[in-house]
């Protein structure tokens, strides 16, 4: 039987000014429905990449992603993704912001009661409504991602992408989103492929994490299975050796298979470039 | 300053602030909001006054403070008198009408205008009309080119190069050719618009078009990365794209450009007025200098001080639109 999510020696390359650079090299993944897979690995190793390939956002050069029997060749809502940085409207109420997803995907099929009893729903799910008719940025960072997933939930996806989705969060709101996450997948059982580079986050919400090699030219290093009990309590965890270990073992991978030697100079000069690029930018703005 | 502590004090315990610690806090608060301004005007008024004292003009003395006030008081005075004679007039001429028709039924009454100098405040009405009429057309180019130029990149490269050509192009420059294109091509036995009126409202908006225009089209072009991709998670059509995502992130750059344009069509009309001579400020101040009156040069001082506080006035207004219209609060409100 095919898989719901195939991803086949996908390879990536960007074109730069000093040739073409390989970012992604031979990716092969497979995942069932309902399954929750985190990606995991140093940054800049082109997980985001990969993220994108499936949301359709960038085009492997070699390879390619089947959801369902069909290819993925641009983006859609049945992948819909949870950015990090939260990409709400600003302009626009949680609520509203919701409703722009939901009038898209369900217009034609559902009337406007239901509609706004789906978007009701959804905020629900994410504890957002009390706040539902405040805009971005009246409400925290933990909140304006609650109304991301939200987003991304009412679109009713096939698998849902989530880039980073808490890394930009302080550590208790981080948890706190983690538990919502768990409950919400517990009754809705979604496909989810989640990049992270939080470690007890992978154990705690994946059946599956994927491991990535350093770029350039990336790949799956190893895929650990993670056979803890649902529902996992964070606290109860804490002290069980099972737990324990699928960290050492994600923790060795990245630390010692794969560790991170950085060019301090090349990322000096990187840095600069991109602030460089912002003030040009503003310049040419004030006319 | 005692001074104005004093005062500020008195007001205080008016206003019937109770507890000492919230007082002083006031105080403080206040003495910020109200005190150093109000020092900063005292500074000036003192450095005025004995920097006039020293300019002795082939009109006499260089206007101090205490001239321009009175100057002030007189064009009020003028403009009220002329308003009382105009009244007059129509009122005799109505009643000289009235006469003659009551004497002879047939005869139709012929009705004239009055045709008194502007006074001062006719002035400021006409240079107002003019820079919000210019400002208006200007808007009304710039923003929908803006926009197009902003979303369509092989256009913004081909029009970029006239945009940077005709962006410095001072409004002196453009005024003898907009005089002769008005002239020419605007022809009618009854015109609507006087000719005057239309040079200067050609030459306001051929230079206050810029700013709005090419803010507007940073604006669209530099819309997020990540509201482009939710656009496209969502497969937005590309009326819903520009609709939903595109415009409402561009307003608070719009309305930066917008507030550039009117401050640049303000100093572009009282310039253009006073080298073309068409009614307004410029020329108010541009008759006053040819005068040469012992009063002139403290008239032509009120005029600048009026030129000032309207373009102030005018900024501000546009700066409560920006905050009630745009979404981004924390847009530059300065």
């Amino acid at each position: 039987m095919a898989k719901h999510l195939d991803i086949s020696d996908v390879s990536i390359e960007f074109p730069t000014p000093k040739g073409p650079f390989k970012a992604l090299d031979g990716v092969n993944l497979k995942i069932e429905k309902g399954e929750f897979v985190s990606l995991i690995g140093h940054s800049g190793c082109g997980k985001s990449t990969v993220l994108n390939i499936v949301a359709g956002l960038h085009q492997a050069t070699t390879g390619g992603v089947v959801l369902d029997g069909r290819e993925v060749n641009e983006p859609g809502p049945e992948r819909a993704v949870v950015f990090q940085n939260h990409s709400l409207l600003p302009w626009l109420t949680a609520y509203e912001n919701v409703e722009l997803a939901v009038k898209q995907v369900f217009k034609g099929t559902k009337s406007k009661a239901e509609m706004k009893a789906w978007i009701e729903h959804n905020l629900e799910l994410v504890h957002m409504t009390h706040a539902m008719h405040k805009r971005p940025d009246e409400i925290s960072g933990g909140m304006k991602q609650r109304v991301g997933i939200a987003r991304a939930l009412a679109m009713e996806p096939k698998v849902l992408l989530m880039d980073e989705p808490f890394g930009a969060l302080d550590a208790l709101t981080r948890a706190h989103l983690q538990d919502s996450l768990m409950e919400i997948q517990k009754d809705l059982n979604n496909t989810v492929i989640m990049i992270t580079h939080d470690v007890d986050e992978a154990v705690l919400l994946s059946d599956r994490i994927v491991m990535m090699t350093n770029g350039p030219a990336a790949t799956v290093g190893e895929v650990l299975n993670v056979e803890l009990a649902r529902p996992r309590d964070r606290i109860a965890l804490a002290d069980d050796s099972q737990y324990n270990h699928y960290r050492h073992q994600v923790l060795s991978f990245l630390y010692e298979k794969q560790r991170k030697v950085e060019d301090m100079e090349q990322r000096r000069s990187i840095r600069r470039s991109e602030a460089g690029e912002s003030s040009e930018k503003k310049q040419r703005a004030i006319g | 300053m005692s001074s104005i502590r004093m005062t500020l004090a008195g007001v205080s315990s008016i206003a019937g602030v109770k507890s000492n610690d919230t007082l002083s806090s006031w105080l403080k608060r206040t003495t910020r909001a109200l005190g150093l301004p109000l020092l900063g005007i005292l500074v000036f008024l003192f450095i005025w006054q004995v920097g006039a004292k020293q300019i002795d003009t082939s009109l006499g003395q260089f206007p101090g403070p205490e001239q321009v006030y009175q100057q002030a008081g007189a064009l009020v005075t003028e403009h009220i008198n002329e308003r009382e004679r105009e009244a007059g007039f129509y009122e005799r001429q109505e009643k000289r009408n009235a006469e003659r028709v009551a004497k002879d039924p047939d005869y139709v009454p012929k009705i004239r205008d009055y045709t008194g100098k502007p006074t001062f405040f006719d002035q400021i009405g006409t240079s107002l009309v003019t820079v919000l009429a210019g400002f208006a057309i200007a808007a009304a180019i710039a923003i929908p080119l803006g926009i197009c130029i902003g979303l369509n990149s092989a256009l913004y490269a081909a029009l970029n190069p006239v945009i940077q050509l005709f962006k410095p192009v001072s409004p002196l420059a453009w005024l003898p050719l907009v005089t002769m294109v008005v002239s020419a091509v605007y022809v009618t036995d009854d015109p609507l618009f006087a000719k005057s009126f239309l040079t200067s409202l050609f030459t306001v908006s051929l230079c206050c078009l810029w700013p709005t225009l090419i803010n507007t089209a940073v604006g669209v072009s530099a819309v997020s990365p990540d509201l482009q991709n939710v656009s496209k998670v969502l497969r937005l059509n590309w009326l819903t794209h520009v609709v939903k995502i595109v415009l409402p992130s561009s307003v608070p750059m719009i309305f930066t450009g917008l507030r550039l344009s009117l401050g640049i069509a303000w100093m572009v009309l009282i310039a253009a007025e006073m080298l073309a001579q068409n009614p307004g400020l410029g020329k108010f101040v541009w008759d006053e200098f040819q005068n040469g009156s012992s009063d002139s040069l403290g008239r032509i001082m009120v005029a600048v001080l009026v030129i000032g506080l309207i373009g102030f006035l005018l900024d501000r207004i546009m700066l409560f639109l920006q905050r009630t219209v745009s979404w981004d609060k924390n847009a530059i409100t300065r």
